[in-house]
């Protein structure tokens, strides 16, 4: 075992396309997958914008008797994990069960199952609700649908730190192949489009109420007002460098660097601690801020998160010191998928050279970042992606290039 | 008060509605075909039990319900109850 830890496959649901392919070329692009919410009827709601996955029907990919214990979350995370794997490689039914393990994030769990069994209680009584909210609605039920649907039965875990989360959990993917488990599929999808995820969402005081489409999500721009919240998100599969390649497999790139903190008490006259988390990843990936070439950042998208976000930025790089990109204005805010995609699409980005671009933004000269707002060709031997949670999760990940292809350059 | 009979037909609707089963598993033969291969969990045998509990207004027993192994046992565990709810 090498101790380094690669990601062979990968796969996503994003709302500016389904499926790696759609996503990529919408994402390079710049065409953003936001719009009005279609799901539910929003038009009564202060927010009605959101990220929504296009295109996906579930009785396409799943067998029927997955669907009726399944929320959208879960039958996206399972088509994804299907799509994940094939791009590794993998072929379950031939490798052995107790060497696939699962750690993926969640945020909120079933929301919309659990409202329609919740409204059924309310409205019909106890013996209209399914037996399938017993777990349908539950944190954990994205790995353990994956892990019984494949036949993964090695370490299974969620991680629940919201969108910090997602890097947390590829982090916990990482600690187990390092504990010699060879494989882990790893990431989060997440989905809450619905009445009592709008609402629930809406109580944190951060979505935007903008309704048009271009001006609603804008971090780092002076405009900045609140977020666009989305579905989807992103699984990888990741394993040991050395049992990658003695199965053919090729790398995307390694997950080179971890961090995360948590802020001290907003009363606590001490200041939040992104910076720390970054320091910490950089330190764990045994390279300094000058080899990081760009900066999949949080991007909030409120101007004391946005401003506290940049000054970790400069303070490790200095002014305007890497390119710094939010993918994210394309897609709304995934919870716990967001940074999973944002790994995907730092894996790509390496692959092809290209920061994806920040859309819609005029970047607040104050903030001192070179923030890319059209998609730029760059030389990426390292990207550094970071995640924030809702009061106080901080967390950030490095990625490197796979070696024969930084090699190749 | 007539007494309902509970069919094969009966229950094949309920089990596309409530396990999501497929026609194909669902012919003739799986009368007597086990839950299990049919792709019939535990739960989704008490999602059974529970929606027809709700359309014929009686109450299964929960032991008895996952004790029936077959199709055919689960008919005949229904139709003792709705003999004894007509009685």
């Amino acid at each position: 075992m090498s101790g380094t830890v690669v990601v062979s496959g990968l796969s996503v649901a994003s709302p500016n396309g389904l499926g790696t392919q759609d996503y990529w070329s919408a994402t390079t692009a710049g065409r953003s997958g936001i719009g009005p919410v279609s799901r539910f009827d929003a038009s009564s709601y202060p927010a009605g914008l959101a990220g929504e996955v296009p295109g996906f029907v579930a009785e396409d990919h799943l067998p029927g008797r997955l669907l009726p214990q399944t929320d959208r979350m879960t039958r996206l995370a399972l088509v994804v994990a299907d799509w994940a794997l094939a791009d590794a490689g993998v072929r379950t039914q031939e490798t052995p069960a107790y060497d696939m393990g699962v750690a993926t994030a969640s945020s909120s769990g079933g929301f919309e199952f659990g409202q329609n069994e919740l409204r059924a209680l309310w409205s019909k009584g106890s013996q209209y609700v399914s037996a399938y909210q017993s777990f349908a609605w539950f944190y954990a039920v994205n790995t353990g649908q994956i892990s019984i649907r494949n036949g993964m039965k090695g370490p299974g875990s969620v991680v629940v730190s919201d969108q910090a989360g997602g890097l947390d959990a590829v982090a916990q993917a990482r600690r187990q192949v390092r504990k010699g488990i060879p494989m882990v599929l790893t990431g989060g999808i997440d989905a809450s489009l619905c009445p009592w995820g709008w609402v629930a969402q809406m109580s944190a005081g951060r979505l935007s109420t903008t309704r048009d489409p271009a001006r609603a999500y804008l971090p780092f721009d002076a405009a900045a007002h609140g977020h666009v919240p989305g579905e989807g998100g992103a699984l990888l599969v990741v394993e040991d460098e050395e049992a990658a390649h003695r199965r053919g497999a090729r790398s995307l790139g390694e997950i080179a660097g971890y961090g995360s903190t948590f802020d001290p008490a907003p009363d606590s006259g001490r200041p939040p601690t992104l910076r720390t988390a970054i320091e910490i990843a950089l330190r764990d990936a045994g390279i300094t801020a000058d080899d990081v070439d760009a900066v999949f950042a949080d991007g909030a998208g409120l101007p004391d998160l946005d401003r506290a976000e940049a000054l970790a930025l400069t303070e490790v790089f200095g002014a305007g010191g890497v390119p710094v990109s939010v993918p994210k204005t394309m897609t709304g805010r995934l919870h716990s998928g967001a940074a999973p995609l944002d790994l995907a699409g730092a894996l790509l980005a390496m692959r092809d050279g290209v920061i994806p671009p920040t859309v819609n933004v005029s970047p607040s000269p104050g903030l001192a970042l070179d923030l890319v707002c059209e998609t730029r060709p760059a030389r990426l031997g390292t990207v550094l992606v970071l995640a924030r949670g809702h009061h106080g999760f901080n967390s950030a990940m490095v990625l490197r290039a796979p070696r024969t292809r930084q090699g190749d350059r | 008060m007539t007494q309902r009979h509970f069919t094969f037909d009966d229950l094949r609707i309920i089990l596309r509605e409530a396990a999501g089963l497929e026609d194909d598993v669902l012919g003739d033969d799986a009368l007597d075909a086990a839950f299990e291969d049919l792709g019939l969990e535990s739960l989704a045998l008490l999602e059974t039990g529970s929606r027809i509990e709700r359309e014929y207004g009686i109450t299964l027993d929960d032991s008895s319900l996952t004790g029936s192994k077959t199709p055919r046992a689960l008919l005949e565990i229904v139709n003792g109850e709705l003999a004894t709810a007509a009685a």
